[in-house]
């Protein structure tokens, strides 16, 4: 018989049932939940009058909506603060453990997944939100549902799936100077476009992704929704071990052994076989940045905006070239910027303000430029403080603010305002998204840190040795 | 959820690609604890200008196009899972979304919803929107029964395709919990059978 996939290795051990020609009934380990898509959710257990099944297997805390200052006065927006506040009511009244505002765990629930260990691997996770899939990092089967499938989770602990296809993305070799992880996912979905992997379930693998640490694996796998995918995970190994070792909700002592003996065998056997494959190459990729609006809109740093599609004039590039206001044919670089933001559930973490700072150290942001970092959580907050980093990005002109979403989606009042420029870490450009009007072009937390300093958007490399 | 069978109604064309579910439903409006009332925000920055104004280039703005048939470019509801998307084109009264391709989550959240995500090949799409640049009251028909799409006029048709099980709750009006809630004893023997390894 022909080996299987890791993901066909774990979504077929979580099948509870298959329904005669239709989904599959799939048994959820872990459910994430914040306060944008659960209160409709939780109002249909009430219509319904029933419970949370397994209140213990889902976690909830308070990210897309909350201000990233003073989180400890009430929050100044009404609607906000009755959602959140509709999140605090529905968790007590259903039993689900909240992280929310004050607490010293609360941050972006991608984030705060993987840093407490909830996330593991083999499971099955899901949570009303599309960038899920970051906990595929993990080698798990991570994917964003739906309100109405937050509800199916929270009646059942079960979603109703078609299987998805099975899509390999294989990357090899050694990253240049000034390229990262960011770069890597930017550089894929830039070869794949937005719609090119939709329907499938990828798994990353080869040398490039090995050499990753886990902070960098789940900026690869957070994005691989934006090329459609329902999800994207990365086999186990000694760096994901190493990483959740010791975390709050990571199992301990023999269990912690008998663990990590399950997970050794969490890979993909040798002669198992892919719907597709791609082959990519680290030597090719630069740092990326993206010109349009949608991710798949990407090019190398120094590279010039194109003037057609696929051969084609495109009245979608058209229109996201007006957007933009930016010119096919013409080059980025030294591009005048206003905002940068360092921050969401693609770019937050340790790793991510610890890059930043070690460039921006002993330096100064342009006067123009307005930049904020967004902490992915209250852990992450903690931890920079710590290690001293606030005091180096404070002095080079860089606000460090309180942990949320923030201007990821532009929900609180962390907005980019209409017509200006923000070179920002988060995984969406789209019209809008940052503010009404907002131009948002996406690059790495080095290209970003980078075109703060400057003032335009710079090319990294020339900036470190 | 609202049974579907069969409709037919004249159309609203949308033709770009690659329409994400942020143009649908900007995040600014998600601060609702209801499902109700995201139709009056359906395509906010696309329909208003930043005072409130309609602007009259936009195609809901516009009286001649009308109709429970949205039809739209390829790749259509790419991007954030939020399922107020369905809900906002579904409350402003649409109950059919033709493309040539759907993101996933969409057509899941849509199905979720009684709203019909009808899947057309490439050049049937552009015939549709050819139609309805010189025709903006031809109608189209959707019948779930035989999966069919037909272009009224010109009696153009093509099939689509449903996942039976889906296709069966549309046309009864059951949704999915209640199909899962049926199915409980069946996960807690599953549970029952992890304890155990
Ligand atoms: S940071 Fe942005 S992408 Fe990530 S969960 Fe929040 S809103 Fe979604």
């Amino acid at each position: 018989m022909a080996g299987k996939t890791l993901f066909d290795k774990i979504w077929d051990k979580h099948v509870v049932h298959e329904v005669e020609n239709g989904p599959q009934v799939l048994y959820i380990d872990r459910h994430f939940i914040h306060e944008v898509t659960s209160p409709q959710a939780f109002d249909g257990l009430r219509k319904r009058g029933i419970g949370v099944f397994r209140p213990a297997q889902t976690v909830a805390t308070a990210d897309h909506n909350v201000p990233t200052e003073n989180q400890h006065l009430p929050i100044k927006d009404e609607l906000s603060r009755r959602q959140v506040e509709a999140l605090i009511s529905n968790c007590k009244e259903f039993g689900v453990e909240l992280y929310g505002l004050g607490h010293p765990w609360q941050g972006i629930v991608h984030v705060i997944g993987p840093e407490l260990g909830i996330t593991q691997p083999g499971m099955t996770i899901v949570c009303g939100d599309s960038h899920t899939s970051t906990h595929g990092a993990f080698g798990s089967i991570a994917f964003g549902i739906g309100t109405s499938e937050v509800e199916q989770v929270f009646a059942t602990q079960c979603v109703l799936q078609k299987k998805p296809k099975r899509l390999k993305i294989d990357i090899n070799g050694e990253l240049k100077k000034g390229v990262v992880s960011k770069d890597i996912i930017l550089y894929i979905i830039s070869q794949l476009t937005t719609g090119g992997c939709t329907g499938y379930f990828v798994e990353f693998t080869g040398s490039t992704i090995k050499s990753l640490s886990m902070e960098a694996r789940m900026t690869i796998c957070n994005m691989s929704i934006e090329m459609g995918a329902r999800g994207g995970l990365i086999a186990p190994d000694e760096t994901t071990f190493e990483y959740l070792r010791g975390r709050e909700f990571a199992p301990k002592g023999e269990e912690w052994d008998k663990k990590v003996a399950e997970w050794q065998q969490l890979k993909t056997d040798e002669d198992a076989a892919f719907d597709k494959e791609y082959h990519f190459s680290a030597e090719d990729i630069e740092p990326m940045i993206t010109y349009g609006t949608n991710p798949g809109m990407g090019i190398g740093i120094a590279q010039n905006i194109p003037m057609t599609s696929n051969g084609h004039t495109d009245p979608a590039l058209r229109k996201a070239l007006e957007y933009m206001d930016l010119k096919g044919g013409t080059q980025l670089l030294g591009k005048k910027i206003d905002y940068v933001f360092i921050g969401s559930c693609t770019n937050s973490r340790i790793e991510d303000l610890r890059m930043v700072a070690d460039l921006v150290k002993g330096k100064r942001k342009a006067d123009h430029v307005h930049a904020m970092i967004i902490p992915g959580s209250k852990q992450v907050e903690q931890q920079a403080r710590r290690e001293g980093l606030d005091k180096i990005l404070e002095s080079a002109g860089f606000e460090l603010r309180q942990p949320g979403c923030s201007a990821c989606l532009g929900m609180n009042e962390d907005r980019v305002p209409k017509g200006k420029y923000c070179v920002s870490t988060s995984n969406r450009n789209f019209e809008g998204r940052q503010g009404p009007g907002a131009r948002t072009m996406l690059a790495s937390p080095l290209t970003a840190a980078a075109a703060a300093l400057n003032g335009y958007i710079t090319d990294v490399r020339e900036m470190i040795n | 959820m609202e049974k579907f069978t069969t409709l037919i109604s004249t159309c609203v064309p949308l033709p770009y690609e690659d329409i994400d579910t942020d143009q649908i439903i900007p995040a600014r409006f998600l601060k609702a604890t209801t499902r109700e009332g995201f139709g009056d925000k359906l395509f906010c920055d696309w329909r208003y200008d930043e005072t409130g104004k309609p602007d009259p280039d936009f195609v809901l703005n516009q009286d001649k196009y009308k109709g429970s048939i949205l039809v739209a470019g390829k790749n259509f509801g790419c991007g954030s899972s939020r399922e107020h998307a369905a809900w906002a084109i579904h409350d402003f009264g649409f109950k059919v979304v033709i493309s040539s391709f759907f993101a996933d989550i969409f057509k899941n959240n849509a199905l979720n919803n009684g709203l019909l995500p009808v899947q057309v090949t490439e050049s049937f799409l552009n015939n549709i929107f050819s139609i309805l640049d010189d025709d903006h009251e031809a109608q189209i028909k959707v019948d779930l029964e035989n999966e069919e799409v037909t272009l009224m006029e010109s009696n153009l048709t093509e099939n689509f395709e449903i996942n039976p099980y889906k296709k069966l709750c549309l046309q009864k009006g059951y949704d999915d919990i209640d199909f899962l809630l049926s199915k409980l004893e069946q996960v807690e023997a599953f549970e029952f059978s992890l304890m155990k390894v």
